[in-house]
């Protein structure tokens, strides 16, 4: 005969309850896991889709994801030149904030090498990729925009014309994938006065310099955009990707490339593992002792429930023995209940989570490692919580059903 | 059935606490009832009733003494000769003042658990369970809870319980004391029908002397000693 199931059978809105406040506790558990796995899946997130091979990047810096990183354009035409590279694309990347519909809106820009990259390996929802090279945006659905919505950035208006899924920036923030021009125009705007004055100020400073005084057309030039003066070159890029043609040796393409004193090379590997270690670190830190914590307390909390469960049935439990039941139908009692409740409680964790989650501002990723983990861990509190209660269920006298 | 007595205790003694505290609870107690006798045990309050009741029960172990159940000794002294709660699920049955029924079983279930304990299990255990139910007159009433039964009906299914196992000993500890005079004195007829028909040797520890007629003997316990009343 189950004893447990009837215990249960007869006081099932208060298991019930119990089992329900015990899966929410689970839930948050699960989902602290679910948390640190969206945080980790969506800082490299970009680096596995961008798929490039090596990442050039700012000397001694540790890439655009962890740091600033700004490197020439003209990177992308030397590391064409090196044997071995089969392509190479500029990425340009910075978050901009501004107010849009009346209310605040934080997008991670990134700037595709158009029109090579089109953007062809998103993952839309709905509209297109990019299909001209200016005032064109794919954003991702969590900023909240639509095909055909216009949003202003800079001195621009640019149209929505795809939603992707799934696109985020390590900081949470999602993505607006333009070319890499109107990405820079973004990064690089001013208002026509500061313009005004800074080509004043390079004309005066020119004229005091070698280079104004020795090559006095270089001062006409000084009036106009900066592209107009070969010496100051174009804007600066985040990084260079370099994809290699197959069967080649990285570490000798690599070897070529650093040979240049303004870039520094990681593989695609390595930039992960920068990522990893350096911004996300302390968040994954952070809620990894967060959620070691909750493991913790939902343990305290299961064991106090089975043992006050246990103490509610410890007459029952001296009559058991007085009639000369075994100790493991006693134990069979305690550790039944335990399961279940246990069971139950995952169940609910696991199905509230998955109605919950999706409405969290961030993606909580729960994997089917992750729950076959926390399924371990739930047996393992059900065994442990269980044996306060064993404990005082095997120290009961019969003599107590006297009294 | 074997043809030895239900119980034989010789020289019974219950000391509780060591030198100034020491209280002797009983005192040489010793007795006989048979299979198929149904004895009362008379005496009033620290009489040592319960004491006694509860070292023929295998539950206390006496100080000094001897008990033997059912032919074979079990007890000597503090010392006990057999397992203790095997011993118990195959020979004895307790019927309680409450009846202690499992709360969050059905009277059937209540019959069938103590069933369960001894091995018995499935059909043969349910037919038992009913049989015996049914004999006690609550047949009708064995899918309730203990809540929804009355107080000798609760009775009732506790001395079924007692029953499952057929015990050579019952014993009931003052099985009345919660029932009015009627239905107490029904009970108690219960206890000597029960003893009479299953051959178990019934020993009911009881205040009620309205109803000492029904039992074949009267034991009477004052202050630790144990004598039988003619």
């Amino acid at each position: 005969m189950n004893l447990a199931i009837r215990d249960v059978r007869h006081s099932l809105g208060r298991f019930l309850m119990t089992s329900v406040g015990l899966g929410l506790l689970l839930m948050i558990v699960m989902g602290m896991g679910g948390i640190y796995a969206g945080i980790v899946a969506d800082a490299t997130l970009l680096i596995d889709r961008l798929d490039g091979d090596l990442w050039i990047v700012q000397r001694d810096t540790r890439g655009p994801f962890a740091e600033l990183s700004r490197v020439a354009s003209n990177v992308e035409d030397r590391a064409r030149t090196v044997p071995g590279v089969a392509g190479a694309r500029r990425f340009v990347t910075h978050t901009v904030q501004r107010e849009h519909r009346g209310r605040p809106l934080r997008m991670a820009i990134v700037g595709l090498a158009w029109p090579e990259d089109r953007g062809q390996w998103l993952p839309m929802v709905s509209g297109r990729t990019l299909a001209q090279g200016h005032y064109e945006v794919v954003a991702d659905r969590t900023l909240g925009l639509s095909v055909g919505e216009s949003i202003k950035l800079g001195k621009d208006m640019y149209r929505v014309v795809g939603v992707t899924r799934d696109m985020i920036a390590s900081g949470g923030d999602g993505l607006a994938l333009m070319t890499i021009a109107d990405a820079q125009s973004v990064q690089f705007d001013t208002v026509g006065e500061a313009t005004r004055l800074e080509r004043a100020a390079r004309r005066g400073r020119a004229e005091t310099r070698d280079l104004g005084l020795t090559q006095p057309g270089m001062l006409e030039l000084a009036d106009q955009p900066a592209s107009a003066i070969p010496a100051l070159g174009s804007p600066m890029v985040s990084a260079v990707l370099v994809n290699l043609q197959p069967g080649v040796d990285v570490g000798a393409v690599r070897a070529a490339m650093e040979g240049w004193a303004d870039v520094t090379v990681y593989t695609e590997q390595e930039q992960r593992e920068l990522l990893l270690r350096g911004p996300i670190d302390r968040v994954r830190r952070q809620i990894g002792l967060f959620r070691a914590l909750l493991v913790v307390i939902s343990g305290i909390i299961m064991a106090l429930i089975l043992y006050t469960m246990t103490l509610d049935k410890l007459h029952d439990i001296a009559l058991l023995k007085l009639m000369g039941a075994r100790d493991r139908m006693i134990i069979g009692l305690v550790l039944q209940e335990a399961f279940l409740l246990g069971a139950i409680a995952y169940l609910v964790a696991y199905l509230l989570g998955e109605r919950v989650f999706p409405f969290f501002p961030r993606r909580v990723i729960v994997t089917n490692d992750m729950l076959v983990w926390l399924a371990l861990a739930v047996a393992v509190l059900c065994v442990a919580g269980s044996s306060l209660g064993i404990w005082k269920a095997m120290r009961v006298q019969p003599n107590e059903v006297l009294g | 059935m074997s043809a030895a007595p239900a119980i034989e205790t010789a020289g019974v003694t219950k000391v509780y606490g060591s030198g100034a505290t020491e209280v002797v609870a009983l005192r040489e107690a010793s007795l006989t009832i048979q299979r198929g006798e149904v004895v009362a045990l008379l005496g009033p309050s620290g009489s040592g009733k319960s004491t006694l009741l509860s070292a023929i029960g295998l539950i206390n172990p006496p100080t000094r003494g001897e008990i033997k159940i059912d032919g074979k000794i079990v007890m000597r002294g503090p010392r006990a000769l057999v397992d203790v709660r095997r011993f118990r699920r195959e020979h004895l049955g307790f019927v309680f003042q409450k009846s202690n029924l499992i709360p969050f079983l059905t009277g059937l279930e209540n019959v069938l658990v103590a069933l369960d304990i001894a091995g018995t299990e499935g059909r043969p255990a349910k037919r038992r369970a009913m049989e015996l139910l049914t004999e006690l007159g609550i047949g009708a009433r064995a899918k309730n809870l203990p809540s929804a039964l009355s107080g000798g009906e609760q009775q009732r299914v506790a001395i079924a319980r007692a029953l499952a196992n057929r015990p050579s000993l019952l014993l009931a500890d003052e099985p009345t004391a919660a029932l009015d005079s009627t239905l107490g004195r029904q009970v108690m007829e219960l206890f000597r029908d029960v003893g009479h028909e299953s051959g178990a040797g019934v020993l009911v520890v009881t205040h009620d002397q309205r109803a000492l007629d029904v039992f074949d003997r009267t034991l009477v316990l004052d202050d630790g000693v144990l004598r039988e009343d003619w």
